[in-house]
């Protein structure tokens, strides 16, 4: 935690500027959206977490939460499957894309970058295509299923605030991942095989198994985020949806303290820098900033807060060298 | 240039010290550098070594102390090197233990770099050529200037960067560890030349681990342990005994005796081995159960390559057995059957440099101790104490990042790794390259253990003491084939160099 004080700084700013200056921040309304959105974006950058803990990239998330949360009315409603069926189909469909990342990237060594750009434009293109790029939507049918991502879960003495459902999923899954990556062996040698690939193959440690299956992690959680999304919000454009997803799940990794040179993810990290991103998009707003600039905000404080830390780190490293030399 | 020059006081150092965050690293060092001299400085790692090359060289400044300049009438001026760059002006030039050409220049461009001829803003190619040239034949390298960087053996690179600290009118040449990546016939090179520019009044610092260059080479040796100078030795007082004692401040134990391997069963067998780099030569070997077999040759000889393609990189043809059991597939397969590889290059192959000492070492241990997947971190903490006690880490702090320490510790942190698997065959390329006395010591006591617990051990070693040292039969390789076979008690330093030039091969003809 000691690591996350720096971040956690940032957000707390944030959100007292915000709720200082801003209108309706502290409002029921706002509050829940904001942790639906940090609950969904996070389950993103939870994925791309693991890829980047492996010291690789995946920039394809966003077309595939556009893929998946397409497909999912695109079949219920214009095909008429079942959602026994939908559902274990989409998934299984993020998990073979992300199998096929992991061997172009493990087998036939491709770099990360480039596989995954590719799978950006593919299954945007795709998305677009199998739809005719016809908007998709739910037509106000599925209101089960939907309340996985639409449903508020009242919470013992608050009136007005209920728990959005899909913090249900984060906290399971946000649990799952630090226990993996902190308490078991394959945690530890999928961070072992961040820091030096090398090493880790001249350890024994099975590193082609490990990276593809982080890439497998990555898609299956970004089309579980993809179903989670449409769910959320009813129907969707295959043209927009999920555009810049992957660059909002990295830069939330970032954030929290993942280095892209691989080998270190903090999953408490990822949430708070996913969160700290929404506050700042939902404070850019309030305070009546315009839109336009958001992206040039969230720019402006990752560059910052990256700055800052190879600063700190570097500081750091000196130390230690000035100690261990001699 | 050519006639030999007087040897006079160049740069001395008076009461040099300087302290880290309380931790005194050198005290009261005082030393003279002489023009036509070699100065050797020794000493353990941690005894202060780096510390004062890096105040020789500019990269830090002295807490106490001072450095003057002796000009040619005597008389001392002080000098002060807040940079790199004021040492280049004055004449100093350290040549580093990791060699750091651009690799994608050519020669000419990485002996003047920074210091390239231009005509109207244009690289003047042609004359930057004749120049480069000049500089590598003074270092006795015949190559053409436009040979790209990346493309030479290492020595061949090390000689390339004296050259261009001569070029760069370097006075004193300060050498970091100069033979660590060497063969014995380019060491012999690298003294030659060194010789060379002694007689020419350039100054050489030679820092080594290797006692048997500086007692053939130095003029004078200073030692220093703990950062303190343990004595200044002047040629006729130097020997090996004496300068050990001085490093060590004890005496090293008598190394354990090796047990008779009569009627050991054969643990690895390799048969017609064919690697990715060497395809036209096979290789054969066996180890038995508790010996240890040295692989002894020139740098290029393949023993890399062979060991390499034994734990499975670079392995296309022939058979490979531990216990009768069938090597195939990647490392991570034949780790479960029971092999260990300590790599050559310990940075690139071997750390994990961010991480503590803790969990490099329990890297391969981990799924043994683990439950449903999940790490013993108890059983983790007791076994990486063990082995700190066992190889004698020094600082015994597991959670220490290995980025900091010394050679010797790291290498300890990665025979760790696997002794604590207790690994039925053990490959080691090159175990102690850049490490000090002391822990060399360790090391080798370590590989003997766990030779005579059962495990079949099959080093490489570019250094010809070590093999006589640790090795119960030696197998020396040329050009990617075993030229030929010794015992502990037939090995000679000259028999296998013999065999490593391919003198067995000219002889047959």
């Amino acid at each position: 935690m000691r690591k996350h004080w720096g971040l956690l700084g940032i957000f707390a700013v944030v959100c007292i500027v915000t709720a200082l200056y801003g209108k309706n921040f502290l409002t029921a309304y706002n509050l829940m959206n904001l942790v639906q959105r940090t609950a969904l974006f996070s389950i993103l950058a939870l994925g791309v977490g693991f890829v980047i803990g492996t010291g690789g990239i995946d920039l394809s998330l966003g077309s595939v939460v556009c893929l998946v949360g397409i497909a999912v009315p695109w079949l219920l409603i214009e095909h008429g499957w079942s959602p026994w069926t939908v559902v274990p189909v989409v998934l299984a469909g993020s998990a073979l894309i992300g199998l096929s990342h992991g061997l172009l990237v493990t087998r036939l060594r491709l770099q990360p970058f480039i596989v995954t750009l590719c799978g950006l434009l593919l299954y945007r293109g795709i998305a677009r295509w199998m739809t005719g790029d016809q908007s998709q939507g739910f037509q106000g049918e599925f209101a089960d299923l939907r309340s996985i991502a639409v449903g508020r879960i009242p919470l013992p003495g608050l009136e007005t605030f209920r728990l959005p459902a899909t913090t249900i999923p984060l906290i399971v899954l946000a649990v799952v991942a630090a226990l993996f990556l902190t308490r078991t062996v394959w945690g530890r040698w999928l961070l072992a095989t961040g820091s030096n690939e090398a090493a880790a193959r001249y350890s024994g440690i099975p590193t082609a198994r490990l990276v593809t299956g982080a890439y497998v992690a990555c898609s299956l959680l970004a089309g579980l985020g993809g179903m989670l999304f449409i769910f959320d919000v009813g129907s969707a454009q295959p043209s927009d949806f999920g555009n810049f997803y992957e660059l909002y799940a990295i830069a939330a990794a970032v954030l929290g303290g993942c280095s892209l040179r691989g080998g270190s993810v903090s999953v408490v990290g990822i949430v708070l820098g996913t969160a700290t991103l929404q506050v700042l998009r939902n404070s850019i707003n309030l305070l009546g900033l315009g839109s336009q600039l958001e992206f040039a905000v969230i720019g402006a404080v990752l560059l910052a807060g990256v700055a800052a830390d190879e600063l700190v780190r570097r500081w750091h490293t000196a130390r230690l060298e000035r100690r261990g030399a001699g | 240039m050519a006639s030999p020059l007087r040897v006079r006081p160049i740069l001395r150092a008076r009461g040099i010290g300087r302290r880290f965050a309380g931790v005194t690293a050198l005290e009261s060092i005082d030393l003279e550098i002489r023009a036509g001299e070699v100065l050797a400085i020794v000493g353990e790692n941690g005894a202060g070594k780096s510390t004062l090359l890096k105040i020789l060289s500019g990269v830090l400044q002295p807490g106490s102390g001072s450095l003057e300049s002796v000009a040619e009438d005597g008389h001392a001026h002080d000098m002060r090197l807040r940079s790199v760059a004021d040492a280049t002006l004055a004449g100093i030039a350290l040549v580093h233990q990791e060699l750091n050409l651009a690799e994608n220049l050519d020669l000419a461009g990485a002996i003047l770099l920074g210091r390239e001829h231009h005509r109207f803003g244009w690289l003047d190619t042609r004359s930057m050529h004749a120049e480069a040239a000049r500089w590598l034949a003074r270092v006795g390298l015949d190559l053409d200037p436009s040979t790209p960087c990346g493309s030479l053996p290492i020595a061949q690179r090390q000689l390339v960067e004296i050259a261009k600290a001569l070029s760069a009118n370097a006075r004193i040449l300060i050498l970091d560890e100069p033979t660590s990546s060497l063969s014995a016939r380019e060491t012999e090179r690298l003294l030659a030349m060194l010789d060379d520019l002694r007689r020419s009044g350039v100054a050489v610092v030679y820092v080594s681990h290797h006692l048997d260059e500086v007692l053939r080479i130095a003029d004078r040796a200073l030692v220093l342990r703990d950062g303190r100078m343990a004595g200044t030795l002047d040629r006729q007082a130097m020997d090996r005994p004496t300068i050990e004692r001085l490093m060590v401040g004890r005496d090293l134990p008598p190394t354990t005796a090796r047990p008779s391997l009569d009627g050991a069963p054969e643990r690895l067998v390799v048969e017609g081995l064919v690697s990715a780099h060497s395809r036209r030569r096979t290789a054969s070997l066996t180890v038995r159960r508790g010996e240890i077999v040295g692989l002894a040759g020139l740098v290029g000889a393949g023993r890399t390559e062979l060991l390499e393609a034994i734990a499975g990189l670079g392995h296309e043809a022939g058979n490979i057995t531990i216990d009768g059991y069938a090597l195939t597939g990647s490392i991570a397969e034949r780790v479960a059957r029971g092999l260990a590889i300590v790599p050559e290059d310990r940075a690139r192959h071997g750390l994990f440099t961010l991480d503590p000492v803790r969990t490099n070492m329990s890297m391969a241990w981990l799924p043994r101790g683990a439950r449903a997947g999940f790490v013993d971190h108890g059983g983790e903490r007791d076994l990486v104490d063990g082995m700190i006690a066992r190889l004698r880490l020094r600082p015994a702090d597991p959670s220490r990042r290995v980025q900091v320490l010394s050679g010797g510790n790291q290498q300890k942190t990665i025979l760790g790794r696997w002794l604590a698997v207790e690994p039925s065959v053990l490959l080691l390329d090159e175990p102690t390259r850049g490490v000090d006395v002391g822990a060399r010591h360790d090391i080798h006591e370590a590989v003997r253990a766990a030779a005579t617990a059962g495990c079949a051990v099959l080093f490489a070693s570019s250094d010809l003491e070590e093999v006589l040292l640790l090795a119960d039969r030696i197998l020396v390789m040329h050009d990617g084939a075993i030229a030929g076979e010794f015992t502990r008690d037939t090995a000679t330093e000259v028999a296998i160099m013999g065999l490593a030039t391919g003198g067995a091969l000219e002889a047959a003809r």
